[in-house]
């Protein structure tokens, strides 16, 4: 048995050796490099640029602008085509790249850049959504053209003369009639910061371009959806685009679909050199972010704790260009209400531009942002009826079976179940056991990327060892080790006879994207058929070979085994060919479009609960967490040791954006881009008490009943330790992060509505 | 600006070099020496992706010059396996799943292996608060403190004790 196994990792012991080759680490004979002028002001127009100084420093090349570029369109984005691979004219953002400098060295390419000269004339700066949003704000995009990369995309609405790239609205039931018959109404607005993925291996592309095409190793989560979108722009057919993709030190949506690949290549055609662009861990900071939020929660509940009515709206602070940004809205507003029965909702969520750091995807695709404020709010709503967090919930969330959207697949998990777990795991009903302490609970529901397409291959060669042909990206998650786990479970071959060969898209089948935790479970599909395809070849094989039925012959130990005798693979492979030769077997899997809303049916919801037990620090406002246990329902764990680790590290990322992680704004202003002044959780952050629980129904669509996880660790964090820290101080925040020094202000103002008569405290 | 000739002694292997004062210790490492399990990350001394030990102590090579490691030993995860025969840090890694991505991976263990030999016994509060300058954004740290500790007890009992530094 290789499923359900905590199999070693099929990348160690490489990566424990320094010997696996990240793509940081690649060099391709001959190249050059790049580096890139970036602009110091966030909205200008540019009046000149002068590369001559540049041009003549030590080793340079060339010092290109927008409109160097050998480029068909010098405009991407898998939303709009709205982002320059150099600024065209205008810059809309601090940080934009506007020169690219190409130089023998990297070292001399930055010495070059101090030449450059730029002149430009300021524009107004839109930083904030109130900015963006005021009557009259200067508009960033007057002219906005689709991409048509998304199917669910194909209805993109854009708020004309206005700086929203997108407005998605969903309604049902009658939401003033429900607040009419609601016994409480509660209304708050929340907030989530700006925060950067901080993947230590920032961005980085090498591109080659020869008489065979555009070859381009990159950091992306996305070679195929990649490929297809450098093709258009060099104007080349898809077999001359190959886009390699080595290990990647980390990736967590900011190396989603397109960023520095066009660029790169655009620079290689100029230069006919090979050329590397490698971002620094500072421009990382100014390429990609989350999108901040502010959520605007109305809800209407009766006596008995039954939900009635919710009216959500949602504003993202996108970036100065959409990215990813659209999709981010409408699929994470898709589910703004949380996993509850609500009759009367109505939903309106608005992508706003401003002149700030383009926000991508990352890990919860937006989710988090707004789960923090329904799960926040569950917990008001609790205090306010006299009801116990947890029981709330309990009344209202939905059971197997009924419906989140309608047409869309029914809730396909048991939340009490999980719930339960979790506040058995942190002694819910237990009194906490000093002042200061509060434990805090929440559950939430992200909707998978549907519908989507993944293929795969499987090579039995001549000796009976197999080769996995996936386009699926490691960028730590483990898809390796649990994709060649299912492989050897299928063909009945130990975990070390099975590779998973190296992803490059002119190689690999296609598959639509490394991300919205889909790999194990759908691309995990592709790979299931693909080995049974390859089993089932085998077994027709055995059956000449050993005179038998089909039905009597089964796979063990690298061996066709019937009850008149046995055959290795190497024996029937060769058997089959008289001479070398491999089996080579297929497998697909295309997601349905179904009628829901989004118009894709979700193959699974991905659910994420969470408990935290917390101490605060009176003086300081030190948030302490004590115990902290996230609860994933993944159907069938393929790799169990795998799968809670990816919980694990999900929580932990999810306590960086709830306790210290925000990029500051002066302004159009970037203060904090460094790691010095961004602070990301370290290990003596690590909760005293930490662990993850996997749920295992069986009940998912994936191999063996498996579901996604991975970002479901993340999504509950910050309502989870919120509410813990409610009840330890009796005060509600509800922006993030929550500092000691927000979470001791908050505590001070409390503790003088509390005792007015009192003096300041010292 | 005037290079400086400079031996020094890089997993074992002694090497004469002419570096720019400049050059700091990390691109002497990757660049030069083509010791790329060195990783580069926050380049300013916080992430510990690039740490190494001169002298048996652990330091950020991104913020190390190169000249400064003259006379010195340098020990990087290249030379913490004898061939195939992993270091009992590394065996922990691997064992307790402590790594993802694995781009912190070789930082932290040289970061653990000097931990170890300046403390063999840590607790998990020490653990912790001695590795707070390696930054792993996938784990979530707990299984590395877990190798941590059973590296601990392998360098406490086993064969290789002492190696550990």
């Amino acid at each position: 048995m290789s499923v359900g196994r905590a199999a070693t990792r099929v990348d160690t012991p490489a990566k424990a050796t320094g010997r696996a080759r990240f793509i940081s680490d690649v060099v391709v004979p001959g190249m050059v490099h790049a580096k890139l002028w970036r602009s110091p002001v966030p909205h200008a127009r540019i009046l000149r640029v002068d590369p001559a100084r540049a041009a003549r420093a030590e080793g340079v090349l060339a010092v290109l602008t927008a409109a160097d570029l050998p480029v068909k369109d010098l405009y991407y984005g898998p939303a709009f085509k709205d982002q320059p691979m150099l600024a065209d004219g205008v810059i809309r953002y601090a940080g934009e790249p506007v020169v690219a400098v190409v130089a023998e060295t990297a070292a001399q390419a930055e010495a070059a850049l101090a030449l450059v000269a730029v002149e430009w004339e300021e524009l107004p700066t839109v930083a904030t959504l109130d900015a963006a949003l005021a009557p009259g704000a200067p508009v960033l995009h007057a002219r906005l053209v689709p991409a048509a990369h998304f199917r669910d995309l194909t209805a993109l609405r854009p708020i004309p003369s206005t700086n929203v790239c997108h407005h998605w609205s969903y309604a049902r039931g009658d939401v003033d009639r429900g607040f009419a018959e609601a016994d409480l109404v509660v209304e708050q607005t929340f907030t989530f910061p700006m925060v950067h993925h901080y993947s230590l291996e920032p961005h980085c592309a090498i591109a080659r371009v020869d008489g065979h095409g555009i070859t381009v190793w990159a950091s992306t989560q996305h070679p195929f959806p990649v490929r297809k979108e450098l093709a258009e722009i060099f104007g080349l057919p898809l077999a001359r685009v190959q886009v390699i993709v080595p290990y990647l030190g980390g990736a967590y949506g900011n190396k989603s679909y397109t960023k520095i690949e066009p660029l790169t290549i655009a620079l290689a055609l100029r230069v006919k050199r090979p050329v590397r662009l490698a971002l620094t861990v500072e421009e990382a900071f100014k390429t990609v972010r989350r999108a901040a939020v502010r959520y605007r929660l109305k809800t209407g509940v009766r006596r008995d704790g039954t939900l009635v009515a919710r009216d959500c709206e949602i504003h993202y602070q996108l970036g100065a260009y959409a990215d990813v940004g659209p999709r981010v809205v409408q699929k994470s507003a898709y589910t703004a209400a949380g996993p509850y029965r609500i009759p009367h909702l109505r939903i309106n969520a608005y992508g706003v531009y401003t002149n700030t750091v383009v926000s991508v995807a990352f890990r919860g695709y937006g989710v988090p942002q707004l789960a923090w404020a329904y799960e926040s709010q569950m917990d008001v709503i609790a205090e306010r009826l006299g009801w116990d967090p947890l029981a709330l919930r309990l009344l209202n969330v939905l059971k197997r079976g009924e419906p989140l959207m309608e047409g869309d697949l029914p809730i396909d998990c048991d939340f009490a179940e999980g719930l339960g777990k979790a506040a058995a795991q942190i002694g819910w009903n237990e009194p906490t056991a000093a002042p200061r302490r509060g434990k805090g609970i929440a559950c939430t529901i992200k909707a998978p990327l549907a519908p989507s397409v993944s293929s795969a291959m499987v090579r039995m060669h001549a000796d009976g060892s197999a080769t996995l042909l996936t386009g699926t990206v490691e960028c730590g998650q483990g898809a390796r080790t649990a994709l060649s786990q299912i492989v050897a479970e299928e063909l009945a071959l130990p975990l070390d006879r099975v590779r998973v060969a190296r992803s490059e898209v002119g190689m690999s089948p296609y598959d639509q994207a490394t991300s919205a935790s889909r790999s194990t479970t759908l691309m995990g599909l592709a790979v299931l058929r693909a080995a049974r395809d390859v089993r089932d070849q085998l077994l027709t094989i055995g059956a000449r070979l050993l005179e038998s039925e089909r039905p009597a012959l089964t796979l063990r130990d690298e061996r066709i085994v019937s009850p008149r005798g046995e055959r290795t693979y190497g024996e029937a492979v060769a058997a089959h060919f008289g001479t070398g030769g491999e089996l080579i077997g297929r497998g697909t899997y295309r997601g349905e479009r179904g009628h829901a809303p989004l118009g894709g049916e979700a193959p699974f919801w991905e659910v994420g609960m969470a408990a935290a037990e917390v101490e605060v620090d009176g003086d300081t406002g030190r948030v302490r967490i004590l115990r902290y246990v996230s609860v994933a329902d993944i159907g069938r764990a393929i790799n169990p040791r795998e799968c809670e680790a990816q919980e694990e590290g999900a929580a932990m990322m999810g306590i960086g954006h709830t306790l210290f992680e925000q990029m500051i704004y002066d302004g159009g202003q970037l203060l904090n881009p460094s790691l010095i002044d961004y602070r990301v959780p370290v290990m003596s952050d690590l909760p005293e008490e930490y662990r993850s629980i996997l749920v295992e129904n069986g009940d998912g669509p994936g191999p063996y009943g498996a579901k996604g996880i991975g970002e479901s660790g993340l999504i509950p964090t910050a309502p989870a330790v919120a509410n813990a820290i409610a009840r330890a101080i009796g005060v509600r925040i509800t922006d993030l992060p929550m500092t000691p020094e927000r979470v001791w202000r908050a505590s001070d103002r409390a503790r003088r509505r509390a005792a007015p008569a009192e003096g300041p405290s010292t | 600006m005037n290079a400086i000739p400079m031996s020094v002694t890089v997993n074992g292997e002694a090497h004469a070099l002419t570096v720019p004062p400049h050059e700091t210790l990390i691109e002497c490492l990757r660049d030069r020496l083509g010791l790329l399990g060195v990783k580069k990350s926050c380049d300013v001394q916080v992430c510990g992706a690039c740490t190494v030990l001169v002298d048996d102590r652990p330091v950020s090579a991104c913020t190390v010059l190169a000249f400064e490691a003259r006379g010195k030993h340098v020990r990087t995860i290249e030379g913490l396996a004898h061939g195939d025969d992993l270091h009992p840090v590394q065996e922990a890694f691997v064992e307790h799943g402590a790594l993802q991505c694995g781009f912190c991976t070789p930082g932290m263990i040289m970061a653990t292996v000097a931990l170890l030999a300046e403390n063999p016994s840590p607790t998990a509060d020490e653990v912790k608060h001695y590795m707070r300058g390696n930054i792993c954004r996938c784990t979530g740290y707990k299984r590395i403190v877990e190798a941590i500790l059973a590296a601990s007890e392998r360098l406490a009992t086993g064969p290789r004790t002492t190696d550990g530094g």
